[in-house]
C-alpha cells in the first residue's frame, strides 16, 4: 500500500514552509495519530514502535495519569481508577450512563452540570478530561516524531455522534492544548484515505463496524469533492457483541452457569475474542476454559458455528444500510465501491455479507484499524494550508434531525437528518398567553416523534419578549450548524424587532468558563505560567491574522482597494505587528480587533468578488463552447 | 458592508431563472461555489472571514437544496414572482385528484395484510412517482404562462405535488418499518 510507505531517514521539510498537522482517530478501544510526511500519510508510532494507543487512562493519587498500554495492564489490578472506553461516556448524561451501568465498573459522582464525573484516586474527573489525557499523549507522540509544535489537528468522530458528543470531543481537544481544525466523520476520513489514493469517482459506501458501534455512510466523489449523501448506524452494535455471543456459547457448552460473576465473565470474553480473531484465518479453533471450581473444559469452535452465532448480529447492520441508501435516493446497485473500516470487518462472515448486500467485493487494502487516522491526516494537511493547490473538499451532513420540543412533548424537526452542513434554518414561534414575556425552548436531536425518545441538547430561556396578546408575538428561532456539525441557536422577537437575550446551557457539555477553569488547573499543575501562555496564544492568533491578511492583499489588494483604503489597513496591520512583538496579550487582542475592523469591508468585497469570478469563468467557457 | 445575500439562488449559481434546469450544470456549479466559499478554505483566515464563509456556504447549500428539488424550485419561482403562500388556503376542488389520494392512502393501509407486502408497496411507490412526475410536467407548463391565472394554476399544481411528496414519505416510512420487522 503506497500510503503506508515509510519516509527516508533524516528527511524533513523546512518548518516554516510545512505547517505541522496531524489526524487523530480517538477510538473507543484504541487511538491513533497520523501525519503527512513527504507527501505520504502514515500513522506515527510511540518509542516502542507501537501505532495503536489503547484508549485507557489510569489515575493515581500522586503524579501524572498513565495512558495506554501501561494503564491497560493495570486495569484488572486497579479497575476503579483505570478508565477504558471513555468514548462511550462522551456527551452523555447521568441518566444515559446508568443505562450503560451494567458494563461499567466505575464509580460515578454527580457534578455541577448534568455531566457524570468519575471518581478516581486523583479526584473526580469528567469524560472530557479523560479523553484529553489520551489526546495529550498523542500530541506528545506526534510532536516528538515530527520535531515541532503541531499547528492544528483533525479529530475524527463517528458519523452518528450527536451534537453533545461532538462538542465534548472538541472540548477535549481544547483541553489537551490542541488547535482543532475540524471534527471529521470517521467514514468520511476513510473515504478520503481511499479516494485520494485511487482517484475513484462515483458513489462509495463506507461500512464501519468497530468494537461497539456501526456506521454506514454513502458518499459521492466527483472532481475532488466528497459529498456525503447519507449516513446511518447503530450506536450499540459491534465486535464486542460477537464476543458476547461466543462467550455465551462457551458457557452453554462448558456448563458454566449464567451467574458466572464479573471476573469469570471478563476471562470468557477474552477467550471468545481470541477465538473470534483466530477464526479470521482458521476454519476451526480449540477453545479452553477453566470453570470456577478449577475443572477445565475444551472444545472446538468451527467457523460455521461462529457464523451461526453471529449471523443475526451481522444481519442487524443491514437495516441501517438500507436506510442510508433510501435517504441517499439510490439503490445498492448504484454503489461503485464499498470500503471496510473497523477491526470487526476482518470477520469473514461480515465481508461475505457486505459483498452479498452490495453485490461487489469490498475494499480493504488499507489496514481497517489505521484508515481513519490516515484520512484525517490527509485532511489536516490540507486544512493547515500545506497544499493550497489541492482541490479536495468535504461536504458532510448532520446525522440526526435537530428540532425543538413543542406542545405535548412532541419534537418538531427544524433541520432534517442528512442535511448538508453548514446549514441554517429558522422557524417562527408565538406566545400562548396574554402578556407572556418569557419562553423556554428545548433543543433536541433525533428522529423519533416523542421528545423523550430524542436526545436533549440544550434548554434555554428567552426573556424580554414585549408583552402582547397571545399569538401576537413572533419569535424567530434560528438553528445554525457549522462545518463541524456543531449547533448554535439564536432567537429574535420579530414584531418589535427586539433581539432577545438567550442563554444556551449545554445539557451534557462543558461551559466555556468550565473549560477555562480546567485549563487553568491543568496549567497550574504543569507549573506553566498562565500569563505566558495567554501571550503565546495571542501571538499565534496575531500571526494567523497577519498571515491571512498579507496573503489576501498580495492577491488582490491593489485590485479591490483604493489607495486611501489600503493605507488604513496597512496602518492597522503595522500596529498589530508592533503589538505582537510586545508582551501585553491585551494589547495584541485590541490590535487584532482593530485590524479586523479596518479590513471588514475589504474582506466582504473580496468574498463577493471571488464568487463572481468563480461563476463568471463559467459563463465565458460556455460562451466559447457554443 | 456584508456579503451579498440578496441575489437570487439562480443568480448565485449563474443559471437562468427558469423552472427548466440543467441539473448536471447545477451540480457542477454547486461544487465550484463550495470550493470557493466553504469554511474548510478559511481555516487559517480571520474570524470575520470564517463567519462570512459559513454564511455563504450555508446559503449555497440552501440554494442547491432549493433548486435541485422540482417542488422547492417551483415554489421558489412563484415566491420570486411575488406570490405569497402565507395567505393561501391550500385546498382543491379537483375531485379526480382527491379520489386518487384516497385510493392511494387506502392501498398503503392495506399493504401489511398483502401476501407480498414488498411488491405491493413497490407498486404503490411507482404510481406515486409517476403521478409526481406528471405533475412536474404540468408545473413546468403552468409556470411558463406569465399571466395571473397561470400563477394561480401553478400554485395549485404545487399543492398537489406536496400531497404526493407526503404520501411518498409515508410509503418510505412503511418500507423502513417492514424492513426493520424483517431483521
Amino acid at each position: 500500500m503506497a500510503l503506508l510507505q515509510i519516509s527516508e531517514p533524516g528527511e524533513s521539510t523546512a518548518p516554516h514552509q510545512h505547517r505541522l498537522a496531524a489526524g487523530i482517530d480517538l477510538g473507543t478501544t484504541n487511538s491513533l495519530v497520523a501525519s503527512v510526511r513527504s507527501g505520504l500519510a502514515e500513522t506515527l508510532a510511540d518509542e516502542l514502535g507501537e501505532h495503536l494507543l489503547p484508549s485507557v487512562v489510569r489515575y493515581r493519587a500522586e503524579g501524572e495519569p498513565q495512558v495506554g498500554r501501561e494503564a491497560l495492564s493495570a486495569a484488572t489490578r486497579d479497575p476503579l481508577n483505570t478508565i477504558a472506553s471513555v468514548k462511550r461516556l462522551m456527551g452523555r448524561g447521568v441518566e444515559d450512563v446508568k443505562g450503560l451501568g451494567a458494563h461499567l465498573p466505575y464509580e460515578f459522582v454527580p457534578g455541577t452540570s448534568a455531566m457524570p464525573l468519575l471518581h478516581t484516586a486523583a479526584g473526580a474527573v469528567s469524560p472530557v478530561e479523560v479523553s484529553a489525557e489520551i489526546l495529550k499523549n498523542l500530541k506528545r507522540r506526534a510532536e516528538n516524531a515530527l520535531g515541532g509544535e503541531l499547528r492544528g489537528v483533525v479529530i475524527t468522530v463517528p458519523a452518528y455522534f450527536d451534537d453533545a458528543q461532538r462538542q465534548a470531543t472538541k472540548d477535549a481537544g481544547r483541553l489537551a492544548g490542541l488547535h482543532v481544525l475540524r471534527l471529521l466523520n470517521e467514514p468520511t476520513a476513510a473515504a478520503v484515505a481511499y479516494g485520494l489514493d485511487q482517484g475513484s469517482e462515483g458513489v462509495t459506501a463506507i461500512y464501519d463496524l468497530g468494537g461497539g458501534t456501526f456506521d454506514i455512510s454513502i458518499l459521492r466523489l466527483n472532481k475532488g469533492v466528497f459529498e456525503v449523501m447519507s449516513t446511518a448506524g447503530d450506536t450499540a452494535l459491534g465486535g464486542d457483541d460477537f464476543d458476547r455471543s461466543v462467550a455465551l456459547w462457551i458457557m452453554q457448552q462448558a456448563g458454566i452457569p449464567d451467574d458466572a460473576g464479573h471476573a469469570q465473565m471478563r476471562r470468557l470474553m477474552q477467550v471468545a475474542r481470541s477465538a473470534k480473531e483466530a477464526l479470521t484465518d482458521a476454519s476451526s479453533v480449540e477453545v479452553k476454559v477453566e470453570r470456577n471450581d478449577g475443572s477445565h473444559w475444551s472444545g472446538d469452535l468451527t467457523r460455521a458455528t461462529f457464523d451461526e452465532l453471529c449471523g443475526p448480529l451481522v444481519q442487524k447492520t443491514q437495516g441501517p444500510c438500507r436506510r442510508a441508501l433510501r435517504d441517499a435516493g439510490i439503490r445498492a446497485g448504484d454503489v461503485k465501491a464499498v470500503v471496510l473500516v473497523g477491526g470487526s470487518t476482518r470477520v469473514p462472515l461480515v465481508r461475505r455479507r457486505v459483498a452479498e448486500f452490495f453485490d461487489r467485493e469490498p475494499l480493504a487494502d488499507i489496514d481497517p484499524d489505521k484508515v481513519v487516522a490516515i484520512g484525517a491526516a490527509i485532511q489536516a494537511d490540507i486544512l493547515a494550508g500545506n497544499k493550497p493547490e489541492d482541490e479536495m473538499l468535504l461536504l458532510d451532513v448532520i446525522p440526526l434531525s435537530l428540532g425543538l420540543e413543542t406542545m405535548g412533548g412532541l419534537a418538531e424537526k427544524i433541520i432534517p437528518r442528512n442535511t448538508t452542513i453548514p446549514t441554517a434554518r429558522a422557524q417562527e414561534f408565538t406566545t400562548f398567553k396574554d402578556g407572556q414575556t418569557a419562553m423556554s425552548l428545548h433543543v433536541v436531536q433525533g428522529d423519533r416523534e416523542l421528545v423523550s425518545d430524542c436526545r436533549s441538547l440544550a434548554k434555554f430561556e428567552l426573556h424580554d419578549i414585549p408583552p402582547m396578546t397571545a399569538g401576537a408575538a413572533r419569535i424567530r428561532v434560528t438553528f445554525q450548524v457549522d462545518a463541524d456539525g456543531l449547533l448554535s441557536v439564536t432567537a429574535e422577537e420579530q414584531v418589535r424587532g427586539v433581539k432577545s437575550s438567550i442563554e444556551v446551557k449545554p445539557s451534557y457539555g462543558l461551559s466555556d468558563s468550565e473549560i477555562e477553569h480546567m485549563l487553568k488547573d491543568s496549567i497550574a499543575h504543569a507549573q506553566e505560567d498562565m500569563e505566558a501562555r495567554r501571550l503565546r496564544e495571542q501571538q499565534v492568533e496575531a500571526d494567523r491574522v497577519l498571515e491571512a491578511l498579507q496573503a489576501a492583499l498580495a492577491d488582490d489588494g491593489d485590485k479591490i482597494l483604493t489607495g486611501q483604503e489600503r493605507v488604513v489597513i496597512d496602518t492597522a496591520a503595522r500596529q498589530l505587528g508592533a503589538a505582537r512583538d510586545g508582551s501585553d496579550p491585551q494589547a495584541i487582542k485590541r490590535a487584532i480587533e482593530a485590524v479586523e475592523a479596518a479590513s471588514s469591508d475589504y474582506v466582504a468585497r473580496r468574498m463577493n468578488t471571488s464568487i463572481r469570478e468563480a461563476m463568471a469563468g463559467h459563463r465565458v467557457d460556455e460562451f466559447k463552447s457554443t | 458592508m456584508a456579503v451579498d445575500l440578496s441575489s437570487t439562488y439562480f443568480d448565485l449559481f449563474a443559471l437562468p431563472q427558469s423552472f427548466q434546469l440543467d441539473l448536471e450544470l447545477l451540480d457542477s456549479r454547486y461544487r465550484e461555489l463550495q470550493s470557493t466559499v466553504h469554511p474548510d478554505r478559511f481555516v487559517n483566515a480571520t474570524d470575520q472571514e470564517r463567519r462570512l464563509s459559513m454564511q455563504l456556504a450555508t446559503r449555497v447549500n440552501e440554494g442547491y437544496r432549493t433548486l435541485k428539488d422540482p417542488l422547492k424550485r417551483g415554489r421558489y419561482l412563484l415566491e420570486l414572482d411575488g406570490y405569497s403562500f402565507d395567505d393561501e388556503q391550500h385546498t382543491t376542488s379537483d375531485s379526480a385528484f382527491l379520489m386518487e389520494q384516497m385510493e392511494l392512502r387506502e392501498a398503503l393501509a392495506e399493504v401489511r395484510a398483502a401476501d407480498d407486502p414488498y411488491s405491493r408497496l413497490a407498486g404503490i411507490m411507482d404510481r406515486i412517482a409517476a403521478d409526481f412526475d406528471g405533475l412536474t410536467g404540468e408545473l413546468q407548463e403552468r409556470l411558463g404562462s406569465a399571466d395571473k391565472g397561470g400563477t394561480r394554476a401553478a400554485a395549485d399544481t404545487l399543492m398537489k405535488m406536496q400531497f404526493f411528496r407526503r404520501l411518498n414519505e409515508e410509503a418510505q416510512e412503511l418500507e423502513a418499518a417492514l424492513e426493520d420487522e424483517l431483521d
